[in-house]
């Protein structure tokens, strides 16, 4: 079991599900981009989406998409995302999923990159854009390394669609709550409901939950059906409005959420 | 197998399907639907009735000798995709998606633009099939065109000025793909290139062949023979594939693109993507693309806004790579001289995109001489290309008004 099964695992033996916060790297800046994600660690993250930059998200929202842009016109480099797993691993135990557009992987070298990536204490890798039907290299080598590899599954996906997504996934499968791009939302759609029981049936035994999640009470909903809960823009506005102090309150918030009742 | 075979989902090591697991379904369908279409007699016999009643093909060609002068006395034939309904080729691509999209259901039409004529052909045909139209149109392109702008809205349809990332054509995609993913069980994503994840390429690029089937024949008959060079502007690359996809198979026949070369291909301000750029994945599909060594897009630079794009499309990079197409590069100056000498010597004003192909055309002809014949894809006219047009030759008086 990867770590991050592990994580996920423990909190549902517990009764309860994981909380996975994402934060993009050099967002304001490459120092506090780092002492965010560790502030998530400190205030109940129990994994890290840690999320590369890059000139083209297109999975993603203003909020996400004006900080990456922001990090990307201050200077951010592939090379600095390695730097940034390196720097939180060794300052917290929970585990740091990379989030990346597939180019930046194939540009860098797809083994190159998995083992860079595991030499910095890295866990593995989601990729928004890149489907287990096109991932063969990043099937191999993450085989070979043993990093994670988390693919999405939509509610549009078939059945067959979802049982590769489940058997091609490690650490968790992504479910994509809804038919749209990162971004906070009123309601989490009931879509997910559906998508997550048909990804139990089709084998899948750690499923997160992703897409429109900013509050605590939507996290303890989600984690009612799912494994784990995802929240992203909701924590990317904490931190562009109030630095690294908001940014671990948010968390702290978001976690009351994954607490029994 | 014969080049003219290929189906997709891959050329060689170009194509495929890099997008988010939330398009799948939607291109499996689009996929499925086109399949049926292709051999649906009723489907062709609506698309061939639209292409006649409506756009005005068979589109003619035109003899340019007092052009052809200047090109080493090659004999040169224009195929006039300008003469079509709109103003260019992008309309033959533009009626057969949106009749899928209306044997799908869908009642939505999506399209992003760069110079506007894909998009005023997908404004046309919401406003001819009563479909809704969003255009996504990068800010800095809804200024240079913006009389494409006007097009569009005054056939209804509504016109997004997007400003995120260098706010030209490669944004315009991200956002149209952004609202696909949001809004795909009511919308088809009329993209007009042949760019794109499976089956986009294929798709566009069959919507685009009549183009040079009708041309080869009518050279053909012109002639008595075929040309000895085919040539076209490259940019994502759906007029290039439309006029050379008849001739594919024809070793006698050399296949030119000319890509977008701005200020100089060895500058930084250029849109030469198969000169300058390597291979990597964009907006869904693997092929040349200009990037840095992080595999962040580069931000391309055209004279003209139609070409003014990082990506090409895969089948070009396959062909590039095969040796069967030869890409190369021509600059905003070349294409504006050539535009101009194209409006005084045979009265056609073409699009700034096409004046990259006649400014091809002119040096392959002082190469290859006065027996050989160039068949030049003119896939638009230059109407909306006017107030640039205007502005690089002075043609303004002091009071911003034409003398």
């Amino acid at each position: 079991m990867s770590a991050v099964e592990s994580v996920i695992a423990a909190r549902k033996a517990a009764g309860s599900g994981a909380l996975v916060g994402y934060l993009p790297v050099g967002f304001p800046t490459f120092d506090s981009s780092v002492d965010a994600a560790v502030a998530l660690a400190d205030n109940g993250v129990d994994v890290i989406e840690l999320g590369l930059p890059y000139s083209d998200p297109v999975m993603d929202g203003t909020v996400i998409q004006e900080a990456t842009q922001t990090a990307l016109a201050g200077g951010f480099r592939l090379r600095d995302g390695f730097e940034a797993v390196r720097r939180i691993t060794s300052r917290t135990d929970v585990p740091v999923l990379v989030m990346t557009y597939w180019n930046p992987v194939v540009q860098y070298g797809v083994d190159r990159f998995a083992d860079d990536l595991l030499a910095a204490g890295g866990a593995g890798l989601i990729t928004p854009d890149l489907i287990p039907d096109e991932a063969g290299d990043w099937l191999s080598a993450s085989d070979r390394t043993g990093l994670d590899r988390v693919f999405l599954a939509a509610p549009s996906s078939t059945d067959a669609r979802l049982a590769q997504s489940v058997e091609s996934s490690r650490g968790f499968v992504y479910a994509v709550s809804t038919m749209g791009i990162t971004g906070a939302r009123s309601d989490v759609d009931s879509a997910a409901r559906s998508l997550v029981a048909r990804l139990r049936a089709a084998g899948a035994t750690s499923t997160c939950v992703g897409l429109g999640i900013s509050t605590a009470d939507q996290v303890r909903e989600v984690l009612e059906y799912a494994d784990g809960a995802i929240v992203g823009s909701a924590l990317v506005r904490a931190l562009a409005d109030g630095g690294v102090d908001a940014v671990a309150r948010t968390a702290a918030q978001l976690a009351t959420g994954t607490r029994l009742a | 197998m014969a080049l003219r075979e290929e189906l997709g989902p891959y050329f060689g090591e170009y194509g495929g399907r890099f997008v988010p697991e939330s398009l799948i379904a939607a291109l499996d369908e689009l996929d499925a639907a086109y399949q049926e279409a292709k051999t649906d007699p009723a489907f062709q016999a609506e698309l061939a009735a639209l292409h006649q009643s409506y756009t005005g093909r068979p589109s003619i060609i035109t003899e340019a000798p007092r052009f052809a002068e200047h090109a080493g006395g090659a004999r040169t034939i224009l195929k006039r995709e300008d003469l079509n309904h709109t103003g260019s080729h992008k309309i033959n691509n533009v009626l057969g998606q949106a009749l899928l999209a209306k044997r799908l259901g869908k009642t939505r039409l999506i399209a992003e633009t760069g110079a506007g004529q894909h998009g005023v052909a997908s404004a046309t045909a919401a406003a001819l099939f009563g479909m809704e139209c969003v255009v996504y149109m990068g800010e800095v392109d809804t200024q240079r065109q913006a009389l494409n702008v006007a097009r569009m809205r005054l056939l209804g349809a509504e016109v997004v000025p997007v400003k995120t990332g260098s706010r030209t054509l490669k944004d315009a995609i991200n956002d149209a793909l952004r609202d696909w993913v949001a809004n795909v069980d009511s919308t088809h994503y009329l993209l007009g290139t042949v760019a794109g994840p499976h089956p986009f390429p294929v798709m566009v690029r069959d919507f685009h062949k009549i183009i040079g089937e009708e041309a080869r024949q009518q050279v053909l008959d012109l002639t008595g023979r075929l040309p000895d060079a085919v040539t076209a502007c490259v940019g994502g690359g759906s007029n290039a594939m439309g006029i050379f996809h008849a001739f594919l198979d024809d070793p006698d026949v050399a296949l030119y693109g000319f890509e977008a070369a701005g200020e100089g291909h060895l500058t930084e301000k250029h849109a030469a993507t198969i000169t300058r750029g390597r291979p990597g994945v964009l907006h869904g599909a693997r092929s040349y693309m200009l990037q840095d060594e992080d595999g962040q897009t580069i931000e391309s630079h055209s004279i003209s806004a139609g070409l003014d794009y990082p990506g090409v499309g895969p089948e070009h990079a396959w062909l590039n790579d095969i040796g069967r197409a030869s890409y190369l590069p021509v600059t905003d100056a070349e294409a504006m001289d050539a535009l101009r000498l194209l409006a005084r010597t045979e009265g056609i004003i073409p699009a700034i995109e096409s004046a990259h192909a006649l400014a091809g055309t002119l040096r392959l002809g002082r190469e290859l001489g006065p027996d050989a014949i160039i068949l030049v894809n003119l896939s638009g006219r230059g109407d909306k290309d006017m107030e640039t047009a205007g502005a690089y030759f002075e043609l303004f008086d002091a009071n911003g008004a034409a003398e």
